[in-house]
């Protein structure tokens, strides 16, 4: 970690986005993280994956559970309104949030203890609800808080620091993503950030449940040789699919790339996805075959990365529920309360 | 032997087989005695079973307008064989057995101080309905129909309410008058009516509705502007859930587009529900969870996160029998340590005591001005007898011109207009800071909520000082709130007697009547109804006005007592327990009898007579 206060002037020549904020503005207060935690890596491609998106960072709504990556939130987006809520039940309060005010974006972050340990029956129900949202789970298969305890995305037969060999099964929070019908599932791996920050920007644009998986070692006590969460491991195990460039608004596209290798995918807001296929057998809108893909590729100790699976046509949960389009906490008495005369009716009916 | 005689005042009980139709035909039974003018409180009780099981429906009739639990049963409706024998034993001697004498019983299987009425129902239904399902239902309506005559039933009210019930549905309406007669005319030919027991056309009722506590509950949330639900099914608080639903779907769709103005949630368990419901009144919209015991237990680690962040949040308890599963369809008033300290650390909670379902709406709707005015959770403390039982009380009440409070907001204008802004900053002295919905301003408000120990300022703290203050603040909060919730309810005789009574919630029908007992035994005593935690001052004044207090209650431990000898520093010797806990609802026999007892035991005065109501 650093003890070195951020300067709170920006460089003047430094980029500004398309709102005149410069990327400092995305930022949050200094990281008290390990110096080399994976974690960073991906505060820091959240930030650059709002900054490049052009988002008012008060429109968005940060919330997380307890754990390494659930303090994360107070590093990033340092305008936005964040929650850190008790363990394991970030989606939950997610969920109600993004019930009373759909006109924000929902950004939930958690760790491998906090989503597949503690709180992997929230995870689960928050993804089959189709909460719009983007969910990151930062993974790296250790309690780092508690020093160094297996996580349960710990893969059978990996090795502690202190050598103990894990024996329970590993939970593939991909795998479970897909099944419980998540609408935009991703794995990365916090060392690369090319792939990692146009997933997140593609992420945040989807309108339904979106999951991103990023690996991302933890130095202090799961990146040693016989882990399977260490940089190492994960840089020679990746098993990429795709990478994206995501563009937020509908623009010409004109670089050239050989056919048969990119997909334009247009959203419903006119934001496109640009899909590089790097496996070119890989159909990123087949659950049923993402689900066996991971499967086939797990056993021989791969780890998948890139677009797993995405639903071009996400539904959320007000649409399930019919909610008006206006945020329910705008609404006030007038919308909410059935008056006098309908209780003097109700009165009526109870005589 | 001697026949129970009784005008306008006697109880009723129907025992059933779960599953077999009877409630509605049960419910008729009750309303229509209300329809003639004559006061009733029916209660539900039955086991924790769906069909095939016991159940039982008690209707106390009382002219005099008493409504709470009576004990005791005058006529029996004893419709279930399983339970034959133990309802057989709990008819008063004197009093009256009804039943289906289709088959023959043994005449050991009878008593001979109550007067036995059989009826072939079976025969009776069997000889005009086909449909077996019709044979079941129509014998309910058969056996109403035979207590109209033998109770002096008016029949065309009876019938009257059957036309609202069946008013698009002829066929069935029909049907029903039929077997309403079936009963009505073999009573009438066959046995001398009416019987000792009689109703007498009155104008006790008044004004007043008939309705459950959790659908009076449901609607106070309504009306609070509760816009979001979560809720994970228990008994007995599912009902009041559901009935919020079909309110919403009734009175919050926008009347244009037919959108929802609501969002309700089942949730996958107590936690999820209340971490939903904090994110949701952290996000600036009203909403509530309904619950029972085992979920608060859930709930607790969540209850504390939203004290300490101060995030204002409804908890509707339906209280039942505990601990663990304990008994999940029977009464009690149990939960109120776990709820007044919910939490690990150091917490205290808003409570409120809704006697009646009057109450649950009012107290239930003003739950939300609370909890966004203290920033807090806010407990709405019903429990069974009060939830799921129809009851007699005052009609509804609004006022169009009521305003929502919704507390301390920092809005957009006051940002713009330079307001400072410190989240856990206590600007005003009563313990109460300002807050900020999230998306409010593009550069100003914005703060980290969490369970962590913060500064003024809602920066993470872990420096002894800011916890301190933090923790005072609270406490200070927690002041403010003596002035905002509803003050007790007190009664006191003139000149102010030395014995003091204290109750709350469910218990005050029972006490009402309790209170005219002593009288009349020559007991005079005072009382005071508590309708909130932080107790009043007024609470404390009543305590050290009265040589004697009692305490009574529906639990074991005296949770209340406890709650006053720990909030306002009370001698325990100064408070005496009268607790009632075995499930049903606690009568005024009960109350009248042990404080009686009490008194004799303490003073040697022979004040028995108390005990005869």
């Amino acid at each position: 970690m650093t003890y070195i206060n951020k300067p709170k002037l920006a460089h003047p020549n430094a980029a500004v986005n398309e709102l005149g904020y410069t990327r400092r503005y995305y930022e949050g207060a200094v990281s008290t993280l390990c110096a080399g935690c994976g974690h960073d890596s991906i505060s820091s491609a959240i930030i650059q994956a709002f900054f490049e998106l052009s988002v008012e960072p008060h429109r968005v709504a940060k919330l997380s559970g307890i754990g390494c990556s659930s303090k994360t939130p107070t590093y990033f987006l340092g305008s936005s309104h964040g929650l850190n809520s008790v363990h394991g039940r970030m989606p939950s309060v997610l969920t109600g949030a993004n019930l009373a005010n759909r006109d924000l974006l929902y950004l939930g972050v958690s760790g491998d203890g906090d989503s597949a340990s503690i709180g992997l029956g929230q995870f689960a129900h928050a993804l089959r609800r189709g909460v719009n949202m983007l969910y990151v789970v930062e993974n790296n298969g250790v309690y780092g808080l508690t020093k160094g305890q297996f996580s349960a995305t710990a893969d059978s037969g990996s090795k502690s620091k202190r050598g103990v060999v894990n024996t329970d099964s590993s939970i593939d929070l991909v795998g479970l993503a897909l099944q419980l019908g998540a609408t935009f599932v991703a794995r990365s791996f916090s060392g690369d950030k090319t792939q990692l920050v146009p997933l997140i920007k593609a992420a945040i644009e989807h309108k339904g449940a979106a999951f991103i998986d990023v690996v991302s070692p933890c130095v202090a006590f799961n990146n040693h040789a016989g882990s399977t969460k260490s940089y190492d491991y994960v840089r020679e195990h990746n098993e990429v699919v795709n990478r994206l460039d995501f563009m937020p608004l509908r623009k010409e596209i004109t670089a050239d790339y050989e056919p048969g290798k990119v997909e334009n995918i247009v959203q419903h807001d006119g934001s496109v996805i640009r899909l590089h296929k790097v496996d070119d057998d890989y159909d990123p809108y087949d659950r049923i075959a993402a689900m066996n893909y991971l499967g086939d590729h797990a056993a021989k100790g791969e780890v998948v990365t890139g677009l797993i699976y995405l639903d071009r046509e996400p539904q959320d949960l007000h649409a399930n529920l019919g909610t008006v389009t206006a945020p329910l906490n705008s609404l006030n008495e007038k919308e909410l309360c059935p008056g006098v005369a309908t209780l003097e009716a109700i009165n009526e009916s109870l005589r | 032997m001697k026949a129970l005689a009784a005008v306008n005042d006697f109880v009723v009980k129907f025992a059933n087989v779960n599953g077999s139709g009877s409630a509605s035909a049960n419910a008729l039974f009750a309303k229509s005695i209300l329809r003639m003018g004559v006061p009733v409180s029916p209660r539900n009780i039955f086991p924790s079973n769906i069909q095939g099981l016991p159940t039982w429906y008690e209707v106390r009739i009382s002219g005099d307008g008493w409504l709470g639990r009576r004990g005791g049963v005058d006529l029996m409706v004893a419709m279930n064989p399983q339970t034959w024998d133990q309802d057989v034993a709990e008819i008063e001697p004197g009093g009256y057995l009804f039943y289906d004498s289709t088959k023959p019983m043994p005449a050991s299987k009878f008593r001979d101080d109550i007067h036995i009425i059989g009826m072939p129902l079976t025969e009776l239904c069997n000889s005009t309905y086909t449909d077996s399902r019709q044979r079941q239902l129509f014998k309910n309506i058969i056996y109403v129909g035979a207590l109209s005559a033998l109770l002096d039933i008016d029949m065309a009210t009876m019938q009257n309410l059957v036309g609202e019930q069946f008013r698009s549905k002829e066929a069935l309406l029909q049907s029903n008058i039929q077997a309403m007669q079936i009963g009505r005319d073999y009573a009438l030919s066959e046995f001398e009516c009416p019987i000792g027991l009689r109703v007498e056309r009155s104008d006790a009722v008044k004004d007043r509705i008939f309705l459950e506590g959790n659908s009076a509950a449901a609607l106070g949330a309504v009306y609070g502007g509760a816009s979001m639900a979560a809720w994970y099914p228990i008994t007995p608080s599912s009902s009041l859930a559901e009935a919020f639903e079909i309110h919403c779907n009734k009175y919050r769709r926008d009347p244009d587009t037919g959108e929802a103005r609501f969002a309700i949630i089942q949730a996958e368990d107590e936690l999820a529900s209340i971490g939903m419901v904090i994110g949701a009144a952290w996000n600036g919209a009203r909403a509530f969870t309904a619950t029972s015991g085992p979920g608060i237990s859930l709930m607790q680690e969540f209850l504390g996160f939203a004290y300490f962040a101060e995030i204002p949040s409804v908890i509707f308890d339906v209280q039942r029998g505990g601990p663990s599963t304990g008994m999940p369809t029977r009464t009690q008033q149990s939960d109120l340590l776990s709820c007044a300290y919910a939490s690990h650390g150091d917490t205290k909670h808003v409570l409120l005591f809704p006697e009646d379902p009057k109450e649950a709406f009012e107290i239930g709707a003003a739950a939300f001005d609370l909890a966004d005015r203290l920033q807090t959770p806010v407990f709405v403390m019903l429990d069974l007898d009060i939830g799921m039982n129809e009851r007699l009380c005052e009609p509804l009440q609004w006022d169009d011109g009521r305003f929502y409070d919704r507390g301390k907001i920092m809005t957009r204008e006051m940002f713009e207009r330079g307001d400072s802004f410190g989240r856990y900053l206590d600007v005003d002295t009563d313990g109460i800071p300002y807050r900020t919905y999230p998306g409010t301003h593009p550069t100003e408000g914005a703060y980290f909520t969490r369970g962590t120990t913060k500064d003024q300022y809602a920066k993470y703290s872990e420096a002894g000082p800011d916890y301190i203050e933090n923790m005072q603040r609270l406490l200070r909060k927690f002041e403010t709130a003596k002035e905002l919730i509803p003050q007790p309810v007190q009664r006191w005789t003139d000149p102010p007697a030395k014995i003091g009574v204290i109750y709350y919630g469910s218990t005050a029908p029972a006490m009402d009547e309790a209170f005219e007992a002593l009288e009349s035994g020559g007991i005079s005593t005072d009382g005071l109804r508590i309708r909130a935690f932080p107790f009043s001052d007024k609470v404390d004044d009543f305590i050290s006005s009265h040589a004697h207090v009692f305490v009574v209650e529906q639990n074991r431990d005296g949770q209340m007592r406890t709650l006053l000898i720990n909030e306002c520093g009370v001698d325990p010797a100064h408070l005496t327990a009268v607790l009632h806990y075995e499930g049903t609802p606690i009568t005024a026999r009960f109350i009248a009898s042990e404080i009686v007892q009490h008194l004799v035991s303490t003073t040697g005065s022979g004040l028995k007579s108390a005990t005869s109501t």
